[in-house]
Formats: C-alpha cells, sequence, structure tokens
C-alpha cells in the first residue's frame, strides 16, 4: 500500500515538475497586484510606472519592519476567472501577505469576494464602482479610489449652479455609466427638484456610434449636457459633437475627462469650458504633489498620468498598513487599516473605518486648449470626504461584517 | 422629420464603414475558405499606420494627407501578402477551419505590436484637410467627412464590380469562388490566386482602418469590434457576394442609427431603451436574417467542395485495451495529484478539466457532427449564471445549484439549436453566435437579476467542498465522467449516426435517419456539458461575471479544439491543458506575453498541421503500418 501510495505521488511530482514553484526570496515581503494590464494599458501602463516609484522610495528608505517591500505583479487579460486564479496562485505558491490590484469593476468585486472567502486583506486599487464598499462591502476589503458616486458628486455643486433645466445623459452601457447616471440624477434632483430628464443614450463601451448619437442629443434640445463617457468614445463623441455644433452655447459636465490619460488624446480637439473630474499635474503647486512629480520625471522621464498617482499611492498605503499593524498577520493589518492615514501626492487621506473607503479626492474643474493641447484651465481640489453620502445611509447599504 | 433625414444620412456613413471592413473577408473567405480571424487587425494596423502616415506627410496637405491614406491601406495589403506566402499557403491542406487558428495567433501577435509600437493612448488623428468643417442640411450641421464616406462605400463597390467582372483577373477570382478546385484543374496558378486575393482583401481592410482616421482614434481594440462587425455583415449578406455585403452594412448602418435616434420610448406602458439595444443590434438582425434565409440576403448555398485525400476523416475506432489501461493510469496519476502539496497546480489543474470538458463537449458537434459552433460559449455561461442565480436567488444549496447549471444549458441550447441545425457550414457557426451575444447581452443588462456587468459574487462551493484539493477531485470525477460519456455515446448507435449524417446526409435521408433532429439532440446534449463546465467554473471561481459567454471564450474552446486536432478524441483534453499551461506560464513570466503565446500557437500550427494529436497519432500510425 505504501508503495503504490509513494509511486503515485512519485508520478505526480513527475507531472507537477512542469509547474514547479519558483524558490520564495527569503527576507522581502510580498504583496500580491493582480491587474488587467494588456487589457487597459492607457490606465495601467502609468500606474505600474507609479507603483514601482513608490515601491523604490520605500525601500531606499529602508523598506518596512526592517525587511524589503516587493510587489508581485500578474496580469489577469482582462478575464475575471484569470483574476481569481491568479489570486489563488499568489496566495499559495508566492506565499503573499495579501492582495491589491484590479481595474474593472467586475473583477474588483470577484477578487474582493475571493478575499473575504479566503480571510485576506484585498486593497482595490482602481475599480470605481460604489459596490465593492457599499452595497458588496466586506471586513476585507478596502479602496483607494474616489468612487463613482463620489466623483459624480463633486460636479453637482457646479451643475446645480447653472440652474438648467433641461439635461441630456449620455454614458457606456455597463454598470460605471449607470452608477454616475443614478447618482446625478439623484442629487442633481435633489439640488433643482424641477430638473428635467429629456434623453438618455447608453452606447455600448467602445462602440459609441458618435454621429448618430450626438444627433439624438441635439433633437432633444438639451440645455446641459452630463456624460461619463471616456476613452475613444469621447474621443469619437467630442469629434462629432464639435463638427455638427452640439456643444454651442451648452454646457458639458464629463466625469474623469480631465484625466491626462482621457484628456491627452483629444489635443487640438479639446472642447472649451467642459467641467471634468481630473488630474492637472500640470498646474498643481502643493509640496506633496511637486515631490512626487519631480520624483517621476525622473525616474521615468515621462509625465505622471491619473493612474501613476494610483498606483504610487497605493505602495504608500501597503507600506504605512504594514507599519501600523506592526506585523503581517490579517487581522492586525485589518485593524490597521481602518482610519490609516496615508501622505498621498494629493496630500493626507484617510481609510475609514466605517466603510472602508479611501477619502482621496479629485481635481474638478473646466478644460481647454493651452498650445494645441487639452489642459485644465482653472481647477481646485475637491478632498473626497466632503463628497460620501451621510454615514446612516451608508451603515443601510453596507451588510454587518 | 429633419432629424430621421439626418439620421439617415448617419446611418449612410456608418454603413460606408461597416462596407469597407467587411467586404476584404467577404473575398478572401470566397475564393479561399479562410475564416480570417485577423481582419480586424488588418484594420486595426491600417488605422495606426495612417495615423503616422499622416503624422509624417499630412504637413504636405490633401496630397501629403490622402497619399498617407493610400500608402497605408497598400501597406497592410503588403503585410497580408506576406502572411498568406509565409504561413496560411503552408496550410492549405489541414482540416478545414484550421487555418482559424493560424490567424487567432495573428490577433494576438499584432495586438502586442500595436502596443509595442504606438503606446497604450488612444491616438485620435487631424481632421481631413479640405473635408474638416460641416455642411448645413435642412438646418442641422454635417460633417463633410461624414459626406464623403457616404459616397466611398459605393465607389468602392464600383470599382469592386469593375475589377471582378471586367478584367481577366476578377473573371478567375468569381471562377474560384464558385469551385476553385476546376479553376485548378484548368490550369490556373491558384497559389498566386490565393494570395493575390487575400493581400486585396488586406488591402481593402486597411483602407477601411485608414479612412477612420479623420473619423474616430486608433485604440487597440479596434481589432476585436472590428471583426464582429465584419463577420456578421459578411454573413447577413451572403458569404462571398460582394453586393450583399454593401447591402447588409446599409440595413445594420440604419436600423443602429435609428435606434440611438428613437432613444427611450414608452411602448404600452414600459419603457424600451432602443440605445441600449445598440449592444447587440447587429446579432439580433443576423439572427433574424438567418433563420429567414439561411444563406444570407444575396448568398448562394455553399458549392460543395470535393474533399482532398486529407479532409477525409479516418473512421473512429473503439480505444485499443492499452489506451484504456493509459486512461486509468492517467486518472490515479491525476487522483493523486493533491498528495504533492502543489496547492496551485491543483488550482490550475481545475481550470484545465473544466476546459477540457467544455472543448470535448465543442468537439462532438464539430468533429463527429460537423457542426463547428462559434458560441459555444453561450452554453457554458448558462450553466454558470444557471447555477449561480438558482444559489444565491433561490438559495439552493450548491449541489442542487449545480445541477441546474447543466440544466439551464440543456435549455438554452434546444432552444437555440432548433433555429441552427437548420443551417449549415459557417452560416450554423454563426447563428450560434448570434445567439451566444444576444444572450450575453441579456445578462450583461439584466441587473436586477444576474447583476448586470458585474455579474455574480458569493457563488461558494458547500462546506466538504471547500477545500481546493476536495474540490479539484470532485472537478475530476465529473469532468473525467462527462469525458468518458461524451465519448461512450461518440461509440453509440446515435453517434454514427451523427458521423453518418456528416459524411453523407444524402445516403442517410435514403435509410430515413432524420439528420436534422439528430444534430438538434446532439446540440442539446452538448449544451448540457458545457453547462456542467461552467457550474464547476462558477464554484471554483466563485464568481461569475459576463465574460464567461462572451466570444473570447467561444473562441478559445475553438482554439483548444484545433490546437488539439480536430480528428481526434483526446484533441480536447489536450488542447484544453496546451492552451490554459502556455497561457498561465507565459503571462506569468513575460510582458509581452499576448505575442509569445500568438507566436507559440504559430509554431503549433506550422509543425503539426493536424493538431498536436492528430499529428501525433498520424506519425504513431504511419510507423506502426511500416
Amino acid at each position: 500500500m505504501g508503495t503504490r501510495r509513494a509511486f503515485f505521488a512519485a508520478a505526480a511530482c513527475v507531472l507537477a515538475a512542469g509547474f514547479a514553484a519558483p524558490a520564495a526570496a527569503q527576507g522581502t515581503i510580498k504583496i500580491g497586484e493582480v491587474n488587467s494590464y494588456k487589457r487597459f494599458p492607457a490606465f495601467l501602463e502609468p500606474y505600474k510606472k507609479g507603483w514601482e516609484l513608490g515601491l523604490e522610495e520605500v525601500n531606499a528608505a529602508g523598506g518596512v519592519l526592517g525587511r524589503k517591500l516587493e510587489l508581485v505583479s500578474r496580469d489577469d487579460g482582462g478575464n475575471q476567472g484569470d483574476a481569481v486564479r491568479l489570486a489563488e496562485e499568489l496566495l499559495s505558491r508566492e506565499g503573499v501577505s495579501f492582495l491589491t490590484g484590479t481595474f474593472a469593476s467586475n473583477i474588483g468585486l470577484a477578487v474582493s469576494d475571493f478575499a473575504k472567502q479566503k480571510k485576506v486583506l484585498f486593497i482595490a486599487a482602481e475599480p470605481l464602482t460604489d459596490k465593492i464598499v457599499w452595497d458588496n462591502g466586506n471586513r476585507y476589503t478596502f479602496r483607494l479610489r474616489p468612487s463613482t458616486y463620489m466623483q459624480t458628486a463633486m460636479l453637482i455643486p457646479d451643475a446645480a449652479k447653472l440652474k438648467k433645466k433641461r439635461w441630456a445623459i449620455v454614458y457606456p452601457n455597463y454598470e460605471y455609466g449607470q452608477s454616475a447616471t443614478a447618482a446625478f440624477k439623484k442629487l442633481l434632483t435633489a439640488q433643482q427638484p424641477n430638473v428635467e430628464f429629456v434623453t438618455e443614450q447608453a452606447p455600448p463601451l467602445g462602440k459609441i456610434d458618435a454621429g448618430a448619437v450626438v444627433q439624438a442629443i441635439a433633437d432633444s434640445k438639451p440645455d446641459a449636457i452630463f456624460s461619463s463617457l471616456f476613452g475613444p468614445d469621447l474621443a469619437n463623441f467630442v469629434r462629432q459633437g464639435n463638427l455638427r455644433g452640439l456643444f454651442k452655447d451648452r454646457p458639458v459636465f464629463n466625469l474623469l475627462a480631465g484625466e491626462p490619460e482621457y484628456l491627452d488624446p483629444l489635443k487640438q480637439e479639446t472642447p472649451n469650458g467642459w467641467y471634468v473630474t481630473g488630474y492637472p499635474w500640470y498646474g498643481i503647486a502643493t509640496p506633496e504633489h511637486k515631490k512626487f512629480l519631480d520624483a517621476y520625471k525622473n525616474r521615468h522621464n515621462d509625465y505622471p498620468r491619473l493612474g501613476s498617482v494610483v498606483g504610487y499611492t497605493l505602495v504608500k498605503t501597503v507600506a504605512a498598513a504594514i507599519r501600523k499593524a506592526g506585523s503581517l498577520d490579517t487581522e492586525k493589518l485589518i485593524a490597521a487599516m481602518k482610519g490609516l492615514e496615508v501622505d498621498s501626492p494629493f496630500g493626507k487621506m484617510t481609510y475609514r473605518a466605517l466603510d472602508h473607503q479611501s477619502t482621496m479626492g479629485a481635481y474638478v474643474g473646466q478644460i481647454g486648449l493651452r498650445d494645441g493641447k487639452g489642459v485644465m484651465t482653472s481647477f481646485r481640489y475637491e478632498p473626497g470626504e466632503k463628497h460620501l453620502p451621510p454615514d446612516a445611509e451608508v451603515r443601510k447599504m453596507r451588510p454587518a461584517d | 422629420m429633419t432629424s430621421i433625414v439626418v439620421q439617415f444620412l448617419n446611418g449612410l456613413a456608418g454603413a460606408s464603414t461597416l462596407f469597407l471592413i467587411a467586404v476584404g473577408l467577404s473575398l478572401i473567405f470566397g475564393v479561399t475558405r479562410i475564416v480570417n480571424f485577423a481582419h480586424g487587425s488588418l484594420y486595426m494596423l491600417g488605422i495606426y499606420i495612417a495615423y503616422s502616415a499622416v503624422g509624417a506627410f499630412g504637413a504636405a496637405g490633401a496630397l501629403g494627407f490622402w497619399g498617407a491614406i493610400l500608402a497605408a491601406a497598400f501597406a497592410v495589403g503588403l503585410f497580408g501578402a506576406l502572411v498568406e506566402v509565409l504561413i496560411l499557403r503552408r496550410i492549405y491542406q489541414a482540416p478545414e477551419l484550421f487555418q482559424l487558428l493560424a490567424t487567432f495567433a495573428l490577433v494576438l501577435m499584432v495586438k502586442d505590436f500595436v502596443l509595442w509600437a504606438w503606446g497604450p493612448e488612444d491616438l485620435l488623428g487631424p481632421r481631413a484637410p479640405g473635408l474638416d468643417g460641416a455642411v448645413t442640411i435642412l438646418g442641422q450641421r454635417f460633417p463633410e467627412y461624414d459626406l464623403f464616406m457616404i459616397a466611398v462605400g459605393p465607389v468602392v463597390l464600383g470599382l469592386l464590380w469593375l475589377l471582378l467582372n471586367r478584367t481577366r483577373w476578377g473573371t478567375l477570382v468569381r471562377a474560384a469562388t464558385q469551385d476553385r478546385e476546376m479553376v485548378g484543374a484548368l490550369g490556373v496558378n491558384q497559389k498566386w490566386l490565393f494570395t493575390g486575393v487575400f493581400a486585396l482583401g488586406a488591402c481593402l481592410a486597411g483602407l477601411g482602418g485608414a479612412l477612420q482616421v479623420p473619423r474616430e482614434p486608433a485604440q487597440l481594440f479596434l481589432d476585436l469590434t472590428a471583426i464582429a462587425d465584419a463577420f456578421v455583415i459578411v454573413v447577413v449578406g451572403g458569404m462571398g457576394s460582394i453586393p450583399g455585403a454593401f447591402l447588409a452594412a446599409l440595413i445594420i448602418g440604419e436600423v443602429k442609427a435609428f435606434c440611438i435616434g428613437l432613444g427611450n420610448v414608452t411602448l404600452l406602458g414600459v419603457e424600451v431603451s432602443f440605445s441600449k439595444l445598440t449592444l447587440v443590434i447587429e446579432f439580433i438582425v443576423m439572427a433574424i436574417v438567418l433563420v429567414v434565409r439561411p444563406w444570407g440576403l444575396l448568398g448562394r448555398p455553399q458549392a460543395a467542395q470535393r474533399a482532398a485525400p486529407t479532409h477525409i476523416e479516418p473512421p473512429l475506432r473503439a480505444a485499443p485495451r492499452g489506451l484504456a489501461a493509459g486512461a486509468a493510469v492517467l486518472a490515479l496519476v491525476l487522483a493523486a495529484l493533491p498528495l504533492t502539496g502543489a496547492a496551485y497546480t491543483v488550482v490550475l489543474m481545475t481550470d484545465i478539466l473544466i476546459f477540457a470538458l467544455f472543448a470535448a463537449s465543442l468537439h462532438f458537434i464539430m468533429g463527429p457532427a460537423g457542426m463547428v459552433s462559434f458560441g459555444h460559449a453561450a452554453y457554458f455561461g448558462l450553466g454558470a449564471y444557471g447555477a449561480g442565480l438558482l444559489l444565491l436567488r433561490a438559495g439552493a444549496p450548491m449541489e442542487v445549484a449545480l445541477a441546474a447549471g447543466p440544466l439551464a444549458a440543456a435549455l438554452g441550447a434546444a432552444v437555440f439549436g432548433w433555429f441552427c441545425v437548420r443551417l449549415a457550414g459557417v452560416y450554423f457557426a454563426m447563428l450560434t453566435l448570434a445567439f451566444a451575444q444576444i444572450g450575453w447581452s441579456v445578462v450583461f443588462q439584466w441587473d436586477s437579476f444576474t447583476g448586470g456587468s458585474n455579474g455574480l459574487v458569493g457563488v461558494w462551493p458547500a462546506a466538504w467542498l471547500a477545500s481546493k484539493s476536495a474540490f479539484y477531485l470532485f472537478a475530476l470525477v465529473l469532468c473525467g465522467a462527462g469525458l468518458a460519456a461524451l465519448r461512450r455515446i461518440l461509440f453509440s448507435p446515435f453517434g454514427y449516426a451523427l458521423r453518418a449524417g456528416r459524411d453523407s446526409p444524402l445516403r442517410c435521408d435514403a435509410i430515413g435517419i432524420d439528420i436534422k433532429r439528430l444534430q438538434w439532440a446532439a446540440f442539446t446534449l452538448v449544451g448540457a456539458f458545457a453547462g456542467i463546465a461552467g457550474a464547476l467554473y462558477a464554484f471554483s471561481k466563485g464568481s461569475v461575471s459576463p465574460d464567461v459567454m462572451a466570444i473570447p471564450r467561444s473562441v478559445d474552446a475553438l482554439v483548444m479544439v484545433l490546437l488539439g486536432g480536430v480528428q481526434t478524441l483526446a484533441g480536447p483534453a489536450v488542447g484544453a491543458a496546451a492552451l490554459t499551461w502556455l497561457q498561465d506560464t507565459i503571462a506569468r513570466n513575460t510582458e509581452y506575453w499576448q505575442s509569445l503565446l500568438g507566436a507559440t500557437i504559430l509554431v503549433i500550427v506550422l509543425a503539426f498541421p493536424q493538431g498536436i494529436v492528430g499529428s501525433l497519432s498520424r506519425l504513431g500510425g504511419r510507423t506502426e503500418a511500416e
């Protein structure tokens, strides 16, 4: 019996040789990172450069708990099942202490639920979905970026000030666009009860038929437009809208359009005076941002995008959490993450104990053309904590731990 | 009224774009019978090259701009010719559809090349000189360039008509479309004809891309968007029919524009968003057209190809005793895997087992039954969602939910299959794709029930399967049993009848076998097996998202079957293992993993033109005979 078992074990070993595990480097603290690098390279290449810089800084300063920090990164190809498998690989083979990363909302939610099942910490860097901290929130998951709701809320004061009655809405047809639209309608109606939403266009993500969409919006004769388009859809929409005169005398609010990832490609086509959320790296004068900007330019010979800030801040969060916890134990890390203060290029931010959302904010302002490039011509920083619903409302949405 | 006219013009501009994307694909398929997955990549190359060329020569005014556009189209044509000569020409003798694998490898490689060469940022080109403004039509501003696009479609159609009907080369192409063996028998050099047609098709795709420079940004997803559109147009129009492609582009362009124009409409008290319908409208149109006209609008029944000697499949033989013993040993070795303590290997092997069953279920209809499905992920997805929904929404225990997966999938397959089996060849494949996309769009948009684009989370197995090793063994038992059952069925009278139906429909009819009914039953049956795989997949990941029934999942299954060898029974399992393992290893160790994966597949394609198992067993068979 014993020999037979040994035989099978040996056979299995031979089979497994192809999958042999690399020896873990002793002494470093390994953190897992899963993201869709090939699926969303426009955002994630700068993001990677950001976390590389952050990592070098942390390690140059002696690492954490006397050990070097290492981020073991994996590309899930934009596939949620693969993301879960790679998260598993990071935990079981690489022996990472916890998980970070993800971009798309569906993958963020899947990894978050996996972390809950495995009882490990997960810091979601990019996903914007409100659900990851609210409806589907769990005690193991924390989120870095300001959510769809928060960024939409940041645009509301300017939108309400204009007192426009007829609004047209255009959004990419998936959760992010739907949430942005729902939040915008709810928040604006609360401020301005007589507002009317005259048309809603929901083109498929990445496949907008911009000419027809622009025409349909023009036909509804709106006074103002709210859009949550980004990437190629935004560029298509802007060019057709400019050509067809849709934006003439109509204020436009566009979530995310001030982020260099999406603003820079517009170049000459950049519309004037749109209200956006974004990241004007060329104009932020705070010392903490200046330090980040110089370091980033030195290291990568390129300017940072918003993704760079997110990647950089992710590493700072990781380091701060481990330092505060003084250990790699999951429970201690969770306790440390609750209320954790982190120095980001945008200033101090806190991970709220209430719903595990960070208070990182965004820059809000208007865009315009300068030297043939699109820039945010006027902007102000909106801290995240100012744009979250009341605590009682959050408690109602979030399941008990 | 005004807006109807303008939306009609918008539709025409969209139609021209679609026609240019599709016409090259139709031409290539008509002559070479290659299902060219890389056609979208050629289109994408066109727009990127044109962007750079316009940047380089655009300063020279209109001449520089239009010269750059044409140069880009020409460059893509040249690339197409190279691909044909260096790769495709070597594998024309392979089993049907095998060329699809090579073009799939190209898709991966071109994508990484574009990322490497042009970077990740979207690139919006300048407006076209001389056509950079708008004209006023009925008080509405309409871009001049879109008017130009409206004219381009018919002009290209006219030029192609002249080329095909008024030149000797065109006559040969038309002859080859109808009967390429006869053209060969009459002494026409097919090699150069094929190269020429492929280059022309590629050039048209490149032109379609290049002409988009003033309209939309160059970006890394254009290949997938374009290829889906191109297939739909070509099939709706009728494969190989160029006027058909034009008509189809016109219909789909207009239907899209009017869906957007209608926006939200209240019908019988229910608010319907026609705007959201654009997510899937072209597939709905395709499904309707194919159900009514099985060969597309202007297509003709595919001429029967005289099979080349390699196309005749050897009959299936029952496994020799040695093989059965080998399978038993393999099963035991796999069962012992968790003992090694390699936790991740167990997880990866779970995926491989699930995909092996999924691929085998596709192979069952694709190989022995001769029905190639491009939409097999629908049943994988229905299995996953069926199980997940019953668990989460009805609170059923995991064991019950797991059983619901294959039931839901079989039900879906029975409904869709009833329509599909009326069709044959690529039309069958595209109708399965249309239904898969319609199913996908439903789960993608039904937020309150399926979780919409976020999908379902919290689909975890019962406590006794919570450990990865336990789940792996469970998957091993289910997938092993599934594979064995599929194999057993092929050697039953039902399986023999299916193969008879594939090889000689006429004789089957004569001896009273109702092929359509058999095929329908087979389609439903494999739906159930794909559903088991899907349900297992859901529980192994803990979540389900619409990806599970999207096009890439269907393509993966096709690639697995072809990689392993469509004429063998062990092929799909080997193909599933090879692809999953390769992707995992390469993606974890290299940055440009897509191109490396593509290159690896290409090497396999050229080295094993019958698939891995097919080529190996052929080699083995030959030595035995000698």
